[in-house]
């Protein structure tokens, strides 16, 4: 039986020597350890001996049992491996460099613009509002100061519709709206709003010149909002806007609806103030309008001056745009042209 | 507008002060200095020469060689100058000396040498006169360098016009040298005037304002006996460098005056005008300006006229046949004030506007005048002592401005600033500017001058800016506003629109475009697409374009036009206003809206329509967790570039959001037969309306559920809503869901039918469900259908 046992032994080694796929092992398997199996027929035998032999021969054939049970496992794992490096080795090897189809869609510039400005308003506690394109003469002209006669009111400048609107000329246009929708601030509590919008001038369209524009307007009315927080909200955000450590600068500016009324400079990015072309030398270049809001302006918005102050500022957001982008002509924001307007994937 | 540091230094010392930060300083106080020139640097020994001698020159007949004194030496000279003779005094540009960008050297002219030149007023860069040598006084000391004669050095510094919209009182001279005398510390000097009350007993001039809604004063005298033609150099240089063109005396003093004072004068040649009549003309009439050209006046513009005939247009410009001529020896010189707002109008109409229309224009203190007449006769008489007055004082003041008292206190302008400015310095800025100040300890208050008080200074807060600008924004300290921590509002919607914009670029690969409010016309008749008439713009320069849109398509249809040739695969959307009609209220009825558009060329147009469909169904979904529901009504309106089968509208909890359709093929065809072109329309305001679903979560079931695809077979015209209502309608407690997996149809196997695959899956809360359990739903649920008409198939 012993005898029988090896020469067992040397079969399934002989035999598991030659096998190559999967299949061929589960043959062995069967073959030495099935039902039927030569070791299974060994294990049958044991009940044929007696006492100490069948101790000895049963302990003979569970090692033998074993060890072919190890000897298949770890030839699988082998014979796996072999399959997986058959399996890469044929595969396709697929070309990196071809170009992916997949185009992104993009946002319009303006939207990419005024939503980083946003932000940055936001996280210093603006509102964000919106106001509306076709507007009252009210709330365009008379609402922020602007009387009949005054000059800015000549009729070529502003569109005018069959109903005697307009469509909106700046987005202070929205400021009385605001002011009445928000209200008088509590003490300690300014009202911080910011005011997208477009804005139409009835002009020829030229190269630098759009009847349809983008402009973003801010304003804080509280119980002390004074010229010195101007300077410094000026100073900090525009350092944001521009991601650099702005200096401004402010001069004198007549507006109707505010008073005083700035003119707003920053130090040119070009020369650090020096003076370069792009700043006709003066190391300022004129950034935007903002001033103290006007009295009349604040309690026609149902806000009595007497008590509250307010500043206000206008930034040309399709200026900036192009200032950002180094667009050229302006005519591209309304163009949609998809050659111009699809590089600004952002 | 052009300032001369000479004519300023008239008014207050400027020596010892350092120009260039004095201008900086004015820039940032005042205005905008945008250049600054230094004239006559480029003119270096010029001295005064006297033409001793002339002779033929051998080689030219128009050059002749001249010998010039100049004191101290006889040098020769080659000279061409028409009016050259013996005797005159010239200004002479010696060796080693410069005129403009001329070096003078010796040099050969035809032939013979030249050690110098005689000059015209041109060269020397003080007018424009190059008719032959400038002609000096016979009794200046030759040899004498000319800049110590004539004010030929001097700074001018250009002013930004804009930046002096609102301030009348700088458009003249002593206005700026008031500034600057603020701005210096140093005082104003007063004018020189003369005393016009000498005059008083002189008959007035035969004055009548007719027209006293566009006038605020007329003001007239009568000067005879005027014999010099031609004004002082240093006068001609001031007006020269100030962008004037000298002219003759009376003319020359008329400007002067204007850019000294900002009060524009007229100076009508007397002999033509002997009367004044301020008014307007009930009829057009036509009238001859100065600078001879016929214009039609209108009724509504304010003219001067002496008995009958108009004589000029009031604030704008005089008539040519009452101008100052050579001959003219007597003068009717007028010093009004006329309504800003009328001339600006009538200049406008006109299309002229004048040095002097735009002075008005600004609004110009009503005491000028008589101060301007007083300030001329000064200057008029040094120059002309032998000129005879030959009227008093003719002064018709019809409408005087109110005398404007502001008061205010310390804290006010504390609160303002922000600052602490005291009231010491708030005191002497103001006293300095001019306003007569009255204070008792912090508080004040303030007379405002006359200058200032025609509209530019007018309430507390504009006092603020006298003191702030003369403090200096730059001296400022800048804080921090101090406030309570409080929570921004949170605005859903402006944040919704953008997730959309972002979802639409990013997730669909939209691009987004930006169009015009209204209808561009030529372009939809180009691509054959009808709008409806909406209210329209009444004075566009683009006449064509002046429907203002009621739906964004068309613009976004024009975009695909524009741009099939190169990129026919494309999508584009855009969140704009559009207006749809008018409210009760008579108002704009704006709305805003968010319109998609789909082309390709690759994709049929069925996979275009579902896309769409799906672009719409997330889009909804992502701001408002909720999936829209579509169905074809009659609501559409009748446009004719929407499809008359596939269109649907969309709707969400019972609002009407919007619709999408394929592009009717009558306007696909005008832009590309093979473009399957698929769009929508979306009413932002209306999906505002809807609140959005909060999240809910549903406890999931530990046990397996059985999913069963189920082929139905119904009438080819069913959709799938209507199967999904009557699957809805069975009640079953384990129908967790169920889902369109296929649709089938064949002409051949299913004449008039169709096969719709429904995945149904059956769980349960509590227990794995039983086969025959499932197999008894489904025949429910089969019955159910069976009387609707749909049949397993």
């Amino acid at each position: 039986m012993l005898e029988n046992l090896e020469q067992l032994k040397l079969k399934f080694n002989h035999e598991l020597n030659l096998v190559e796929t999967r299949d061929e092992l589960e043959k062995i398997r069967v073959a030495f350890l099935g039902k039927k199996g030569l070791v299974t027929e060994e294990l049958k035998n044991l009940r044929n001996l007696s006492g100490e032999d069948k101790k000895t021969a049963g302990m003979q054939v569970n090692k033998l049992k074993n060890e072919i049970e190890q000897a298949i496992v770890s030839y699988q794992t082998v014979i796996e491996e072999k399959e997986y490096q058959k399996e890469i080795e044929s595969a396709e090897c697929y070309d990196y460099s071809i170009p992916s189809e997949n185009e992104a869609g993009t946002l319009h510039p303006i939207t990419i613009v005024q939503r980083q400005i946003e932000d940055i308003f936001k996280t210093m506690g603006f509102i964000i509002e919106d106001g509306l394109e076709v507007q009252t003469e009210y709330n365009n002209f008379e609402a922020v100061n602007i009387p009949k006669n005054h000059p800015a009111r000549d009729m070529q400048d502003t569109y005018y519709l069959e109903n005697g609107q307009i469509l909106k000329t700046h987005t202070s246009a929205a400021q009385n709206t605001i002011m009445r929708k928000y209200g008088a601030p509590k003490p300690g509590e300014p009202l911080k709003v910011l005011f997208p919008g477009r804005c139409f001038r009835n002009e020829n369209i030229d190269a630098s010149h759009e009847n349809t524009f983008f402009q973003l307007e801010g304003m804080m009315i509280g119980d002390d909002i004074s010229i010195s927080n101007l300077i410094y909200f000026m100073k900090v955000l525009l350092s944001e806007v521009f991601k650099r450590d702005v200096k401004v600068r402010l001069r004198p500016g007549f507006f109707p609806f505010v008073e005083p009324g700035f003119e707003l400079d920053i130090n040119c990015a070009i020369c650090g103030g020096d003076g370069c072309p792009t700043c006709k030398n003066s190391g300022w270049l004129e950034l935007l309008p903002c001033g103290m809001i006007h009295p009349n302006v604040l309690r026609m918005g149902g806000i009595d001056p007497d008590r509250y102050t307010g500043f206000a500022f206008g930034l040309g957001l399709t200026r900036l745009a192009m200032m950002k982008y180094n667009i050229k002509d302006i005519r591209l924001f309304n163009s949609g042209n998809l050659k111009q307007l699809k590089q600004f994937t952002n | 507008m052009l300032i001369s540091m000479n004519w300023i230094s008239e008014f207050t010392d400027l020596k010892g002060v350092d120009l260039k930060e004095l201008i900086n300083r004015f820039t940032l106080s005042t205005a905008e200095v945008e250049d600054i020139y230094e004239m006559g640097k480029d003119i270096k020994d010029v001295v005064v020469g006297k033409i001793i001698e002339i002779n033929d020159h051998p080689n030219s007949k128009k050059l002749h060689l001249v010998k010039v004194d100049i004191g101290t030496e006889v040098v020769d000279c080659v000279c061409g100058a028409p009016n050259v003779f013996v005797g005159a005094v010239v200004p002479f540009a010696k060796l080693g000396g410069q005129v403009g960008d001329l070096l003078i050297q010796e040099v050969k002219i035809a032939g013979e040498t030249s050690k110098g030149m005689c000059c015209s007023e041109k060269e020397l860069g003080i007018s424009e006169d190059n008719s032959g040598l400038m002609i000096l006084d016979e009794n200046l000391p030759l040899g004498k360098d000319i800049k110590e004669i004539y004010q030929i050095e001097d700074t001018i510094f250009e002013v930004d016009n804009k930046s002096l919209t609102n301030r009348p009182d700088l458009w003249g001279h002593y206005g700026i040298a008031r500034e600057i005398s603020v701005l210096t510390g140093r005082p104003l000097k007063p004018l020189s005037l003369m005393d016009t009350s000498v005059y008083k007993d002189l008959d007035p001039i035969d004055l009548k304002v007719e027209e006293d809604e566009k006038t605020f004063r007329y003001s007239c005298i009568t000067v005879n006996q005027i014999s010099v033609k031609k004004s002082p150099v240093n006068m001609r240089i001031r007006l020269t460098y100030c962008g004037m063109r000298p002219i003759n005396l009376l003319a020359d003093l008329t400007n002067y005056l204007m850019l000294e004072l900002g009060q524009p004068m007229h100076a009508f040649d007397h002999g033509k005008v002997s009367k004044i009549r301020v008014k307007t003309f009930s009829k057009p009439v036509n009238f001859l300006t100065l600078d001879g050209v016929e214009r039609t006046i209108d009724t509504d513009t304010l003219m001067i006229c002496d008995e009958k005939e108009p004589v000029a247009i009031a604030g704008i410009m005089g008539g040519e046949l009452s101008e100052i001529t050579d001959d003219t020896t007597s003068v009717l010189l007028e010093s009004a004030n006329f309504d800003g707002t009328s001339v600006r109008k009538s200049a406008v109409r006109l299309g002229m506007r004048t040095e002097a229309s735009a002075r008005y224009e600004k609004v110009i203190d009503p005491e000028l005048t008589t101060l301007a007449i007083e300030r001329f006769l000064k200057l008029l008489l040094e120059i002309d002592p032998g000129a005879k007055v030959t009227s008093s004082l003719t002064d018709c003041y019809v409408k005087k401005y109110e005398t404007i008292m502001i008061r205010f206190d310390k804290t006010y302008v504390d609160k303002y600033t922000g600052i602490d400015i005291s009231s010491d310095q708030i005191e002497n800025t103001l006293t300095a500017l001019g306003f007569e100040v009255r204070r008792d300890g912090n508080d004040f208050e303030v007379k405002v001058p006359s200058w200032r008080a025609t509209k530019d200074v007018t309430i507390k807060a504009d006092i603020i800016e006298e003191i702030t600008r003369i403090y200096g924004y730059d001296n400022f300290e800048i804080k921090s506003t101090m406030s309570l921590l409080t929570p921004i509002r949170h605005d859903v919607n402006r944040e919704d629109e953008y997730r959309i914009k972002q979802l639409l670029a990013e997730r669909f690969s939209l691009h987004e475009v930006h169009s015009y409010i209204w209808y561009e016309s030529k372009l939809n008749k180009e691509i054959g697409i009808v709008t409806e008439p909406n209210i329209r713009i009444i004075n566009s320069v683009t006449a064509e374009n002046d429907t203002i849109r009621s739906t964004m398509i068309p613009s976004l249809l024009g975009f695909v036009y524009k741009n099939v040739d190169h990129t026919p695969e494309m999508g584009m959307f855009e969140i704009g206003r559009v207006v749809e009609g008018l409210k009760e209220d008579g108002l704009c009825n704006e709305r805003k809206k968010l319109a998609i558009v789909l082309a390709s060329k690759k994709l049929s147009e069925k996979e275009v329509y579902f896309k769409v469909k799906d672009i719409i169904t997330q889009v909804v979904n992502t701001v408002k967790n909720m999936k829209p529901t579509f169905s074809r009504d009659d609501k559409l309106k009748n446009y004719n570039y929407i499809h008359p089968i596939n269109n649907a509208s969309i709707y969400l909890k019972g609002e009407n959001l919007g619709y999408f359709s394929v592009l009717n093929p009558r306007v696909r065809n005008k832009i590309d037969k093979k473009l399957n072109v698929v769009y929508a329309e979306i009413d932002i305001e209306n999906l505002n309306k809807v609140v959005a679903k909060e999240i809910s979560y549903l406890e999931v079931s530990k046990y397996p559920g059985v999913t069963i695809d189920l082929s139905l077979l119904t009438d080819k015209e069913m959709i799938y809503d209507t199967i999904a209502g009557y699957i809805k309608e069975y009640t079953c407690e384990y129908l967790k869901s169920f889902r369109l997996v296929d649709i089938f149809e064949d002409e051949k196997l299913l004449p008039g039918k169709k096969s719709v695959t429904i995945r149904f899956e059956f769980v349960s809360m509590e227990r794995t469900l039983e086969g025959q359990e499932i197999q008894s739903m489904v025949d429910g649920l089969l019955e159910l259908l069976k009387e609707k008409g749909i049949e397993l198939r």
